[in-house]
C-alpha cells in the first residue's frame, strides 16, 4: 500500500461556520501524477492538508505511502510531513530573509533529527541544477522573478525526496508560458523522484499534463 | 532544532538590521542609563571622598566652605578668599599640627600652578617618575598629565598664564624650568604644575628679580640715590625667568607673612589635637576656618544622591514607556509574520520551534543589549571619576 487510500473520511472546522466535508472513497496510485480541480471554497485546499497530516480528519482512514496518518500522535504526523512529503504554496512562502540554498535547506532546518550537513549542499546544488538556478544559490527570494521562486520552491519540496509532493495552486500568480514550465517542472521532478503529485488548480489549460483529474465536486458526497 | 531555530532567529534579525539596531539601541539605553547614573555617581562619589577623607584638615579665610575644598583639593579654579601666610605659621606654633601652605591662584596653560612646599609630595604620597623634586625658585615638577599632554619634561620650560593681558601692573609671565615629573597618580595631582609656593609669590609680582643697581654699570635705570635709597627708572629690566645666574638678584620686598596663601592643609598627629584645633578656631574673631573635608563632601554628595534618586525615577518611568512601545512593536512583527510561521508549521515545524524561533530573537536582542550595555558601563566606570574630577577642577 504505497500510494494513498482515503475511505468514508470526515472532516469539519470547528469555527468555519458548517463547513463540512465528507469523502467516501479515493485511492491514488503510487507515482501518479493527479490534477484536482473544482470550485474556490470546496475544500480542496482542506484535502491536502490532511493528506500532509497537517489536519486530523474527525473519522475516517488516510493512508499515504505505506503509513496510517488519522490515528498518528501530532509528533508522528510532524515526522510524517518532514520525511515523506513535500509542499509548494501558490503564494511561494519563501522567506525572504534566506538565501535560495538556505530556503531550500528549510525542511532539514526544522527538523530536529536532520542530519543537517550530510549530503545538504550536494542535494542543493544538484535541485538546483536540475531546474536551471545552480547560479542562485546565494541570492535572495526578492532579488529573483517569479518563475524563479517558484523553482526554488519546488526544489525545497523536492529536498527530502517526498513519496508525496503536494501543490496549492502554485500557478496561481504566473504567466501563461511560466504556468507550462513549472506544471512540466513538477511533473518531471515528480517522475525522477518516482513521487506522487497532487496539484489543485483552477486552470483547465494544464490539465492535459496529468496522468489523472480529480473533479473535486464529484469526489466528495454532499 | 535548537541550532536550526537561532540560526533563522539570526539570520532574521541580520536581514532586518534597521529594525533589529533600533530594538538593540532602545533596550541597550533603557538598561545603560539608570546603570550608569547610579555607577557615575558612586564612582565620582568615592573618588571625591577618598582624596578628601586622606586630608584631615584645612584651614582657609572664612568664606564658602566648599569652594575652599574644591580648590585645595581639586584646584578648582574659582579661588576662595586668600589667607596670609602667618596663619601656617600659627598652626605650626600651637604645636597641635603641622601645616603645608597652598597656593593656587595662577595657571599654565590651562594646568593649575600649585605654590607648596615639600612637604605636599610626602602627604600626597607622591613619587617621581623622573627627575628630581624642586629646590631653587623658579623650578616646577609636573604632573604626569600635564607632562604627556603638554609634552615637557626635566630641563624643558613652562610658562605661567597673564591673568589679563590688558592690565600692565598685572601679574607677568614667569618662565619656570620643570626639574621634575611625577608618577600617575590618578588624581588631580596629575594635571597640576607644582612649585615652591615663593615661586608662586613671584609669579604674582611680590618677589622679582634685576640688575644690581648698586652696581657701576646700572647706572642708566637709576632715577635717584638719596641715603643709601636707589630708586629705578623705567628702564630697569625685570627678569621673566630665574636662572642661576640671576637667582641672587631675586628678593621680596617685605616681610612674607603678610603674603597670600589659598589654603592650608592642617595635618594633626591624633584625634585629639585635630580636636583642640578645631575648637580654637570655632570662633570667628580669627577670621579663619578649620574645615574637615570630609564633613564638607559629605554635604554636597547627600545633594547629588537625592538628585540622582529623582533621575532614576524618571528613567525608569522612561524605561516603562519604551519597554511598552518595544513589546508594541515586537507584537505587530509578529502579527505581520503569521504567513511565515504557519509555512513553518505546514512543513513540519512544532510549536515549539516556531517559540524557540521567537525566543531567540529576543534572546540575540536581550543578549547583545546587556553586552553592549555592560560594555558602556566599563567604559563609563573606567572615565567616571576622570570626568567628574575634570568638571571640578574646570
Amino acid at each position: 500500500m504505497s500510494g494513498i487510500q482515503i475511505s468514508n473520511l470526515q472532516f469539519s472546522y470547528a469555527s468555519a461556520g458548517g463547513f463540512r466535508m465528507h469523502i467516501p472513497r479515493l485511492d491514488i496510485a503510487a507515482g501518479e501524477c493527479v490534477a484536482i480541480v473544482g470550485p474556490s471554497g470546496s475544500g480542496k485546499t482542506t484535502l491536502l492538508n490532511l493528506m500532509a497530516g497537517t489536519f486530523v480528519p474527525r473519522s475516517g482512514e488516510i493512508n499515504v505511502a505505506g503509513q496510517r496518518l488519522d490515528n498518528m500522535s501530532d509528533a508522528a504526523r510532524r515526522r510524517f510531513r518532514i520525511d515523506r512529503v513535500g509542499q509548494v504554496f501558490q503564494a511561494f512562502e519563501l522567506l525572504d530573509y534566506l538565501t535560495v540554498s538556505e530556503n531550500i535547506l528549510l525542511p532539514r532546518l526544522i527538523d530536529s533529527e536532520s542530519r543537517k550537513n550530510s549530503g545538504s549542499q550536494q542535494r542543493i546544488q544538484s535541485l538546483l541544477s536540475s531546474v536551471g538556478l545552480q547560479d542562485k544559490a546565494d541570492k535572495r527570494p526578492d532579488e529573483l522573478s517569479h518563475g524563479e521562486r517558484q523553482r526554488v520552491a519546488v526544489c525545497r519540496a523536492m529536498l527530502n525526496r517526498p513519496a508525496l509532493l503536494l501543490a496549492d495552486e502554485p500557478t496561481g500568480n504566473l504567466d501563461q508560458a511560466n504556468k507550462q514550465k513549472v506544471v512540466e517542472l513538477l511533473i518531471s521532478q515528480a517522475r525522477t523522484h518516482e513521487s506522487m503529485l497532487l496539484m489543485v488548480t483552477h486552470d483547465h489549460s494544464m490539465l492535459d499534463a496529468f496522468e489523472r483529474v480529480i473533479d473535486f465536486a464529484e469526489l466528495v458526497e454532499k | 532544532m535548537m541550532t536550526g531555530a537561532f540560526f533563522l532567529g539570526w539570520r532574521y534579525l541580520r536581514f532586518h538590521r534597521f529594525k533589529s539596531l533600533v530594538l538593540l539601541a532602545s533596550v541597550t539605553l533603557m538598561m545603560f542609563l539608570p546603570t550608569a547614573t547610579r555607577l557615575l555617581v558612586a564612582d565620582s562619589a568615592t573618588a571625591l571622598t577618598a582624596r578628601a577623607q586622606a586630608t584631615p584638615l584645612l584651614l582657609g579665610e572664612r568664606g564658602g566652605e566648599l569652594e575652599l575644598v574644591l580648590n585645595a583639593l581639586y584646584f578648582h579654579a574659582e579661588q576662595p578668599p586668600v589667607l596670609p601666610y602667618s596663619a601656617l605659621g600659627d598652626i605650626e606654633a600651637s604645636g597641635l599640627a603641622s601645616g603645608i601652605p597652598l597656593y593656587t591662584r595662577f595657571r599654565s596653560r590651562g594646568a593649575p600652578i600649585v605654590g607648596t612646599s615639600l612637604d605636599y609630595f610626602a602627604f600626597r604620597n607622591l613619587q617621581l617618575a623622573g627627575g628630581r623634586m624642586m629646590g631653587l625658585l623658579g623650578e616646577a615638577v609636573v604632573g604626569a598629565n600635564v607632562a604627556s599632554e603638554q609634552a615637557v619634561g626635566p630641563g624643558d620650560h613652562l610658562v605661567s598664564s597673564p591673568e589679563t593681558v590688558f592690565d600692565l601692573a598685572g601679574v607677568y609671565p614667569l618662565k619656570m624650568q620643570v626639574v621634575g615629573v611625577l608618577a600617575r597618580s590618578g588624581s588631580p595631582d596629575d594635571d597640576a604644575v607644582f612649585v615652591d609656593v615663593r615661586t608662586a609669590w613671584v609669579i604674582q609680582g611680590l618677589g622679582h628679580g634685576h640688575d644690581d643697581l648698586a652696581r657701576g654699570d646700572s647706572s642708566a635705570s637709576v632715577l635717584s640715590r638719596n641715603e643709601g635709597t636707589i630708586t629705578a627708572n623705567a628702564s630697569l629690566k625685570q627678569f621673566n625667568e630665574i636662572t642661576a645666574e640671576n637667582i641672587r638678584d631675586f628678593h621680596f620686598h617685605g616681610g612674607t607673612s603678610g603674603f597670600p596663601l589659598s589654603a592650608v592643609i592642617v595635618v594633626p598627629p591624633d584625634d585629639k589635637s585635630a580636636t583642640l584645633l578645631r575648637g580654637r578656631y570655632q570662633n570667628h574673631e580669627s577670621g579663619y576656618q578649620v574645615l574637615v573635608p570630609g564633613n564638607v563632601l559629605d554635604d554636597l554628595l547627600e545633594t547629588v544622591f537625592t538628585i540622582q534618586n529623582y533621575v532614576i525615577l524618571g528613567l525608569m518611568m522612561l524605561s516603562l514607556a519604551t519597554i511598552a512601545v518595544v513589546t508594541l512593536v515586537f507584537l505587530l512583527s509578529q502579527q505581520l509574520r503569521r504567513g511565515e510561521f504557519m509555512t513553518l508549521k505546514r512543513m513540519g515545524a512544532s510549536r515549539s520551534f516556531v517559540a524557540t524561533l521567537i525566543a531567540s530573537e529576543i534572546g540575540f536582542v536581550l543578549l547583545g543589549s546587556v553586552a553592549l550595555s555592560a560594555l558602556m558601563s566599563w567604559v563609563t566606570r573606567h572615565y567616571a571619576t576622570e570626568f567628574l574630577l575634570s568638571l571640578v577642577t574646570l
